[in-house]
């Protein structure tokens, strides 16, 4: 863009710098020259010195100095602030002017070399007559200096060429052309830079000066004027601090000048340009707040100061500008590290800048609305001599003149036509749409999405307003859903309202379909007449039909419009719309709703779809058509008004397909799912209702799932919480809230109309063939087909049960560890109504604990289900825990052969080994036969048959066995020696001749076996009578391997008398009878008693 | 007097817009709803203090060049916004909390109400808010302890169990 009038110009946003001119340099033809030049302005970083530099020819003509004035007696400002004087300070009028000029001190023609360069000096001087313009002189020579002091000739020479060119020894430089040019160059330009400072001191002190000349009643101006140069010089010296202090001076002096009309302009435009100075020179000082609060001062006084109403615009101009230029600045000041925050940053400026653009829009359209007829005046009073302004805001037609009374008000009223007509041509929009995407994208910055919203809105209905009506609907539709998803209907229907004008205008049927569908829908606060004329729009519109114009458009934009509507019918043929709902609130909304969360397989799955329309005047649908997870099912559920009666359909009126707003209609549909989906889930991925025909146009509403759109989750969780008791409603009609989606449902087996028992007589006994009777029963009414038996342990249980448990159909052999714990899919046969089939199952539990045995049965039947007929698998499954024990407890205890309890045997004596077999079976245990398996190191005395054979043990009872063994001697044996095996076969008493008797193997304890050196046998009669003799017999014998001495005494009983011939010996007995014991021999002795 | 005042739900949608003049509806309801972005970054940033040290009133949202927009938020999160018109200074920050005061008290007396539905928008001169009188919805009343004053449930005695609404 051009810069407009309301620019700021740009002397005015540049930072001042010390202006220096460099003369005598040929930076085109001159190498030298070149890199001196180059030194100077190439790659200046922050760190130089803040001087803007210029080549110029040595005889360049300055600006020239106005005479001093001696009196300002008489003197008449006609201004405040000549539109030049910025620029001649910054770019025209030099600080300081060098002279270049090549001359080494050894120089040989150095006399006319000297006047030479005094002739340049003198023609600069010439040209600055009258200025405080500082004059210097540099001498680029070829050799490297010596040290000061040491080169006598060049302190000679020098004095001489100061003398000559008339210059203090501190304005004349020497520049060697060496290796370290730039290091010089930054050398000289603090030098320049301080001449420049003092040049602006002089020239601050210079304008100071006149101030006492100055009286209040007719120098208002120059107070300003002078106080703004002041402040200027300030900035160009780098005094930001008194420049600062000077411009709010200057500030507070714009605002006591005595402001009228015509001079308002004027006043605010100067007031504008010292507000930027001063903002800017706060934030440069890091005082944001101080700028913030300058500004705001600034806004509040100028707000009020309209001046002409007929060129009100120009005031509003002015504020957005004032408003765009401080969000500049404070942009940059964020780029240069300041921090901004949500509530103060750049966005809120571009925003008020946008606002006050908008306002400059709607004056100019009143203010400027002449009739075509009225041409632009000739001349043109907005043309001057010079082509610029004498002074910043003055009018151009009375320049200069102070009068607050209009002397010329014809010429007046032609520069205010000028100026109103100039105006009609400005690119409004483009102006407002600029300053609000600034705003947008400091919001973006500063975490505002809603104010960003807003704008975007905003340039989205200025777009709109300038006929671009693309970019509008972009801008819109990508808003809209923000406002939709925060529910802010009343937002969201005028933004709506808009895109739909956009829409129409522009004849695009999708969006001109998709947002009549929403401002006739809930989210829509639009009146009745509106949505009443919105529905028949689009009822036209679907009957391939030009719509209606949308209201308060642009008459020509209309025509247009219509000729591009006639262009879509007449392209028309097939126009299918497909508008996913669930990104908007339409005015039609669906609810699926399965009847059940699960359908056996052989009845008929049902589900209603709701619909509802929510706008003013009943609606026809074409088509409406549910879509599943298995497209199989589609074709079942449409509805379509060609087709004939339809047995899906409830209540078969004429008005099914015609929807009465606010009234719930329910559709239901049925279908018999395929039984390859049983154990599926059926799922309505989307329905699909067409509004319109395929000959016109068709819209078709695509809900995904079971229905719902943006706003209903918020709806359903609102219905949910509320506790309001809703109205009676006739019994065929429900409340639309109370309706809660279910899209899923499952496909479960026919429910099996079979028995199945299991007998059997728990708890099972390890090891046993533990029968099971399964018995079968059909209840159904015809005949069952593919009966097929699971059974075993149920899976899933522990690893282990897998390993101890087998299960067998044959119960007539012991079943080993290769038989499986489960049989799976043993087929019966069929079976025909009420028939029953028994089945024997064998279990063999090899550990003891509880099972979990499963009895699994399934059949196929042929079922018709809404008169087809279909495969049913059915099948019906049984648990049963069962609890295995030990059939009986083995007891085993050695006793001697006088049944006293023995810890341990002796080597070569015959013991006793009990059993005792106690049953602890509930029910009763035949023993079929017990068998001892002696280890090889016993040996039996007697004969080892079992004692047990066939006994019959009920609970509790027990069965004890003997056997007489020896065990040789064998050494000693760490641990004991080993028994042998205790075998007990039996089986339950009730069990089935065939079933095989199981062995159970009983490992006997080892004993301890001790070999004893003599073993004493004492061999009595059981029995004795009184008066007879009693023999008694005492076997002993020597064990060892050795001749042993043996001493018996024998101590008689009081009881008994001895007899015999041993009497005497024995008598003696009170004396030891020594005798000696062979080896392995035994003795016997014999006493009577 | 405030020129607008609104009540915003928890999930950020109005629940209750009212603003005079009536004819500029719309840009109320803009400056409401993008006063939020401010509202969200306080209750964001004060989220960390302790609840029962929480400050209700937000103060200051943000300045417009007519308008002050104030906020306040409840323990629940509902929100009010007020906006005052920016020439009016008669209206200073004490004077802006007890507005807000007030305000609160008349929702709290809407929410008291056993005929509103927490959630459902206040309709503006609905059956719900602000009204001077016990309403009559159904079969039963509400019943209010003065007109004016807070909806209350009627007691048998003081201490006994709530009997009736």
């Amino acid at each position: 863009m051009s810069p407009t009038q309301w620019d700021l110009p740009v002397e005015l946003c540049c930072r001042p710098m010390a202006f220096v001119t460099l003369t005598g340099l040929d930076v085109v033809y001159n190498a030298v020259h070149r890199a001196v030049w180059d030194a100077f302005c190439a790659n200046r970083r922050a760190d130089r010195v803040p001087i803007s530099f210029k080549v110029l020819p040595g005889d360049h003509e300055y600006p020239k100095c106005r005479p001093k004035r001696t009196s300002y007696e008489w003197y008449i400002p006609k201004g405040i602030l000549k539109t030049g004087w910025m620029n001649k300070h910054l770019n025209l009028v030099p600080a300081l002017v060098v002279v270049f000029y090549e001359l080494d001190w050894d120089e040989p023609q150095w006399k006319e070399k000297q006047s030479e360069c005094a002739t340049r000096v003198e023609i600069v001087r010439q040209s600055l007559q009258g200025r405080n313009t500082k004059v210097a002189v540099v001498l680029i020579q070829k050799k490297t200096p010596l040290p000061p002091g040491e080169d006598v000739i060049a302190s000679e020479r020098a004095a001489a060429l100061c003398n000559a060119c008339e210059l203090s020894g501190k304005s004349l430089f020497v520049l060697p052309h060496t290796d370290h040019l730039v290091g010089y160059i930054i050398r000289l330009e603090n030098a320049f830079y301080e001449h420049a400072q003092t040049y602006y001191y002089t020239e601050i002190r210079r304008v100071k000066s006149h101030k006492e000349f100055l009286n209040k009643t007719t120098h208002q101006l120059l107070f300003v004027r002078h106080q703004f140069k002041i402040a200027f010089f300030s900035e160009l010296k780098q005094d930001t601090q008194n420049a600062l202090k000077n411009y709010r001076t200057a500030y507070n002096l714009v605002h006591e000048l005595r402001a009228h009309e015509t001079n308002i302009l004027e006043i605010k435009t100067m007031a504008g340009f010292i507000n930027y100075k001063i903002c800017r020179l706060c934030f440069q000082h890091n005082t944001p707040l101080d700028a913030i609060a300058q500004f705001r001062k600034h806004i509040d006084l100028c707000k009020k100061k309209i001046g002409s109403a007929e060129l009100s615009f120009e005031h509003a101009a002015w504020m957005s500008k004032q408003f765009q230029a401080f969000g500049d600045l404070f942009d940059e000041a964020i780029k240069l590290g300041l921090t901004a925050i949500q509530t103060q940053n750049p966005g809120f400026y571009y925003q008020q800048a946008a606002y006050y653009a908008q306002e400059r829009k709607q004056l100019a359209k009143s203010l400027c609305n002449h009739e075509a007829s009225i041409m632009y005046p000739n001349p043109d009073p907005l043309e001057t001599q010079t082509g610029v302004l004498d002074f910043y805001g003055q009018r151009s037609w009375r320049q200069g003149i102070l009068s607050f009374d209009l002397s010329d008000p014809e010429k007046e009223k032609v520069g205010v036509l000028a100026i109103q007509l100039k105006e009609r041509n400005v690119a409004h929009s483009e102006i407002i749409i600029t300053l609000l995407s600034n705003a947008v994208a400091q919001f973006k910055k500063y975490k505002c999405p809603r104010m960003k919203s807003h704008l975007m809105v905003q340039m989205g209905e200025e777009y709109y307003y300038a006929k671009d009506y693309t970019k509008a609907l972009k801008l819109l539709d990508y808003v809209m859903c923000d406002y939709r998803s925060e529910g802010w209907w009343t937002l969201l229907t005028s933004i709506l309202t808009t895109a739909l004008k956009c829409s129409y205008l522009m004849a695009q049927l999708k969006d001109y379909i998709t947002y009549s569908l929403e401002l006739l829908g809930r989210a829509s606060t639009l009146k009745d007449d509106q949505k009443s004329r919105i529905e028949k729009n689009l009822i036209n519109v679907l009957m391939n039909e030009s719509p209606d114009p949308e209201p308060d458009c642009d008459i020509f934009a209309v025509k247009t419009a219509q000729k591009l509507w006639a262009d879509r019918i007449s392209l028309a043929g097939s126009n299918i719309f497909t508008i996913g709902v669930q990104d908007f609130v339409p005015f039609v909304q669906c609810k699926a709703k399965f009847h059940a969360p699960s359908f056996h397989v052989d009845v008929p799955v049902e589900f209603d779809i709701y619909l509802k329309a929510d706008c003013p005047h009943p609606i026809r649908f074409s088509k409406l058509c549910v879509s599943f997870n298995n497209q199989e099912y589609n074709q079942f559920c449409v509805i379509e008004e060609a087709s004939k009666a339809n047995e899906v359909l409830e209540n078969p009126t004429q008005g099914k397909m015609c929807l009465v707003p606010g009234k719930t209609r329910k559709l239901l549909f049925k279908f018999v799912a395929k039984t390859e989906d049983v154990g599926k889930k059926i799922e309505i991925t989307s329905v699909d209702l067409a509004l319109g025909n395929e000959t016109g146009r068709c819209v078709v509403l695509n809900w995904q799932g079971g229905g719902g759109d943006a706003a209903s989750s918020q709806e359903a969780l609102q219905a949910a919480r509320s506790f309001k008791r809703r109205p009676k409603l006739p019994d065929n009609e429900v409340h639309w809230d109370s309706i809660i989606i279910q899209a899923s449902t499952m496909i479960i087996s026919r429910v099996p109309n079979i028995s199945v028992h299991l007998r059997h007589e728990p708890p099972a006994l390890t090891n046993e063939m533990y029968c099971l009777v399964v018995t079968v029963q059909s209840h159904e009414k015809t005949q069952i087909r593919d009966v097929k038996l699971t059974a075993g342990l149920k899976p899933g249980q522990d690893a282990n049960l897998t390993q101890k448990t087998h299960v067998t159909l044959h119960g007539t052999e012991l079943c080993d560890e290769s038989y499986p714990a489960l049989l799976t899919d043993i087929p019966v046969g069929d079976l025909h109504p009420g028939e029953q089939l028994e089945k024997m199952l064998y279990v063999r539990c090899g550990t003891v604990g509880s099972r979990m045995f499963l009895v699994y049965v399934s059949y196929l039947i042929n079922i018709t289900a809404e008169e087809k007929e279909i495969v049913c698998k059915c099948h019906k499954d049984e648990t049963v825990t069962i609890e295995t024990v030990f059939p009986f407890d083995v007891a085993v205890k050695f006793v001697s052969t006088k049944f006293e309890h023995l810890e341990r045997v002796y080597a070569d004596i015959p013991f006793l080994l009990m059993t005792d077999l106690l049953s602890a079976s509930p029910w009763a245990l035949t023993v079929v036969s017990s068998e001892l398996q002696l280890a090889p190191s016993m040996t039996t005395v007697d004969q080892l048959e079992s004692q047990v054979d066939n006994v019959v043990l009920q609970t509790g009872e027990s069965a004890s066995e003997c056997f007489c063994l020896r065990c040789p001697s064998l050494g000693n044996v760490e641990g004991g020696v080993a028994t042998g095996h205790y075998i007990i076969s039996w089986k339950r008493t009730s069990a089935m001749e065939n079933i095989p008797v199981i062995r159970t193997v009983i490992t006997l304890p080892h004993v301890i076996v001790e070999n004893i050196p003599l073993h004493v046998n004492a061999d009595l009669p059981s029995f004795g009578r009184v008066r007879e003799s009693l023999p008694v017999k005492y076997h002993l014998q020597n064990k060892t391997d050795f001749v042993q001495d043996v001493e018996i005494s024998v101590e008689p009983s009081d009881a008994f008398m001895f007899s015999g011939l041993k009497q005497v010996q024995a008598i003696s007995c009170g004396v030891y009878v020594d005798t000696k014991l062979r080896p392995r021999d035994g003795e016997l002795y014999l006493w009577f008693l | 007097m405030a020129v607008c005042i609104a009540v915003i739900a928890k999930e950020n949608y109005p629940l209750y817009i009212r603003s005079t003049p009536t004819e500029n509806e719309l840009k109320f309801h803009y400056m409401v709803h993008t006063s939020l972005d401010v509202v969200d970054e306080k209750i964001s940033a004060m989220g960390k203090a302790l609840v029962d040290q929480r400050e209700l009133y937000l103060g200051l949202l943000y300045p417009t060049e007519d308008y002050k927009v104030y906020g306040y938020v409840t323990n629940s999160k509902v929100k009010f916004v007020m906006v005052v018109d920016s020439s009016n200074t008669a209206l200073r920050d004490n004077e802006i909390r007890s507005m807000f005061r007030k305000l609160h008290n008349s929702y709290t007396d809407v929410m008291c109400n056993p005929f509103y539905n927490p959630g459902d928008r206040i309709h503006p001169g609905g059956p719900y808010f602000l009204c001077p009188y016990p309403v009559q919805v159904g079969p039963t009343s509400c019943v209010r302890s003065s007109p004016g004053g807070p909806y209350s449930c009627v007691r048998s005695s003081p201490a006994g169990p709530l009997i009736t609404w």
